[in-house]
């Protein structure tokens, strides 16, 4: 908390407060003027939208709540939901983990701590596309790293990772997993270099072994940090695209669409072929109250579990 | 405790301390290493003469460096026209931004204004919808606009960022109030105290903002597929992908055309990397 000077500080409803509002709006309008333009139009736009039958941009012609009752009955929507949350359980649970175990031993006193950090970050800021081209490769059935590395280990027989419907998923969750992992290590060391050293002073005193310590100081002030990843995550979940675009190069969501999250969905039925504007606007406002409603859901736990100082 | 009691048990204790730094050790460069396999795999295969891509098992180091691979990668797609247009948006978009984050972040750290709260939710607001889930809508006000296709709608709407103008509140809202008081009594206007005093002490968060976008606007890919509609128009990513069903199963040039797409952000990153994961490691403390 900082006092505000006494003398020039600006009352509320003066003169003076009046100017410095005209002048605050002044700052904010560019950025205003965009996210207007560009964020807050469009989000209110695809509702009226959604209740259209809007092939590209061409004639649009009212149809009410049908574009929400094809999304609804349509078997891919919910297969594609289904792919998003297996994401979800296969990728963002799993990066978490290991991440936080990472985090872990990076904050001991050890050598070589930046190096690590790099070498865990660098897949995140690579570009996803080319990124998503090695795992490509790295995928091949017949020459790829992964089979080959499988084989020599264990003696695993070679999988087709792309072509087969059930491993299309795990190909995809594995690039996630490689991909950011290092940004939740990066934002799970922050959240340990907060807790005061005090707490573990404390338990070394009282003989408290280092899984004790984990479990009863560590993890525990460390929940608001993981809350916060998972809720990143998870809408990040919904935003996976570009790897499933470019390990089946651009085909509609891997072997029988076993891969279709539900941006891919999205991206199709908007984009892909009949360019069906109002139906993707539909599954847009789904998503948006989907979100909505597992943000709140989040929020209400979040309250009950999550520790804050 | 007689003193050979506290030696053993000293000694144990010391034991115990080496296995658990020997495991920690050995977790860390394990993960490390499956972390930069697919790196040392993309660069091995980007340089390999097409006979010896498909090797099983497979052979790290290339009999001969191939650098022909780039040259025919780079000459199979307008890669040229790519780089230029990214690195044109990116530049572009960052100094924008840059600029309107400052502005609107200074208004909301440092101002009193009416309809302060209620307009802050509406901008953070923002960062809970995932952007590209409003592409419809934008897509049918770029079509009206005729923006289709034009650098104007690969920049304009990339011109601010909720994110930036969140972090650079945090930044300035660091600074003391009296620092103003002083520059006012001086008579010094708002907008020079903000670009003579504020900004110079925030320069740690300008770079990582101007970091984040400069990263972003390079790996940006829905909006530029969707906006653009002929090759030279398309930025690095968006041509990498068409680039990628053109040349099929040429593994060692698909390899090398990702290894020049990744280039300028790796090197960035390498340069920069303090600020950047300073950047995500703060925007993940919630104050």
């Amino acid at each position: 908390m900082h006092k505000p000077s006494g003398k020039l500080r600006v009352r509320y409803g003066s003169r003076r407060f009046w100017w410095d509002t005209a002048h605050a709006y002044l700052f904010i309008l560019p950025a205003f003027l965009i996210l207007g333009m560009f964020t807050f139009y469009p989000f209110v736009r695809t509702f009226g939208i959604s209740f259209y039958q809007w092939y590209n941009i061409r004639n649009p012609h009212f149809i009410g709540w049908e574009n929400y009752s094809t999304v609804l009955h349509d078997p891919m929507f919910w297969a594609s939901l289904w792919h998003t949350v297996y994401y979800v359980l296969g990728a963002v649970i799993p990066t978490m983990t290991i991440a936080l175990i990472i985090a872990v031993l990076l904050n001991s006193k050890i050598r070589g701590k930046s190096f690590f950090r790099t070498a865990y970050f660098l897949p995140y800021v690579t570009n996803t596309i080319a990124a998503s081209m090695v795992f490509l490769w790295i995928y091949n059935r017949d020459y790829g790293l992964l089979n080959y590395i499988l084989h020599a280990l264990f003696h695993v027989h070679l999988i087709d990772w792309l072509n087969n419907p059930q491993w299309a998923m795990p190909a995809v969750i594995m690039l996630g997993i490689w991909q950011f992992l290092g940004f939740d290590i990066v934002i799970f060391l922050a959240g340990l270099q907060g807790i005061d050293k005090m707490y573990y002073d404390a338990a070394e005193v009282d003989g408290a072994t280092a899984w004790e310590q984990f479990r009863h100081i560590t993890f525990p002030l460390l929940s608001p940090t993981t809350f916060f990843i998972f809720i990143i995550s998870i809408i990040g979940a919904f935003k996976v695209f570009q790897q499933i675009y470019v390990l089946w190069n651009g085909s509609t969501g891997g072997p029988l669409n076993s891969a279709m999250t539900i941006m891919v969905y999205f991206m199709y039925v908007g984009f892909g072929g009949a360019w069906h504007l109002g139906e993707a606007a539909a599954v847009a406002n789904i998503l948006f109250l989907i979100i909505f409603v597992v943000t709140v859901i989040q929020m209400q736990i979040g309250k009950r579990w999550v520790f804050y100082k | 405790m007689s003193e050979r009691g506290l030696s053993r048990q000293s000694r144990a204790y010391v034991v115990q301390r080496r296995a658990y730094l020997f495991t920690t050790y050995f977790l860390l460069l394990l993960g490390a290493i499956v972390m930069s396999l697919p790196f040392l795999w993309m660069i091995s295969t980007a340089f390999k003469p097409a006979n010896e891509v498909q090797l099983m098992p497979p052979k790290w180091i290339p009999s001969h460096w191939e650098w022909q691979n780039f040259i025919a990668a780079w000459n199979t797609a307008p890669f040229g026209a790519y780089f230029i247009n990214s690195f044109f948006i990116a530049i572009t978009t960052t100094i924008g931004e840059v600029l309107t984050t400052i502005l609107a972040a200074y208004a909301f750290a440092k101002m009193n204004f009416f309809g302060k709260q209620p307009l802050f939710l509406l901008f953070l607001g923002t960062m809970m919808i995932p952007g590209e889930m409003l592409l419809v809508p934008n897509y049918i006000l770029a079509a009206h606009l005729h923006w289709i296709n034009t650098y104007q709608i690969l920049i304009v709407p990339w011109l601010t960022s909720v994110f930036g103008i969140f972090l650079l509140r945090q930044f300035f809202m660091t600074i003391p109030d009296d620092l103003w008081d002083a520059a006012r009594i001086d008579g010094c206007g708002r907008l020079r105290f903000l670009w003579r005093v504020i900004v110079p002490l925030s320069r740690a968060g300008i770079t990582t903002v101007a970091l984040f976008k400069f990263i972003g606007s390079w790996n940006a890919f829905l909006w530029v597929l969707i906006m653009t509609n002929t090759p030279n128009m398309r930025t690095v990513p968006v041509g990498l992908s068409f680039f990628s069903s053109e040349v099929g199963t040429n593994y060692n040039q698909l390899m090398s055309a990702s290894l020049m797409a990744m280039l300028p952000i790796l090197i960035l990153f390498f340069f920069a990397q303090k600020q950047f994961i300073q950047g995500i490691a703060r925007s993940g403390l919630k104050q």
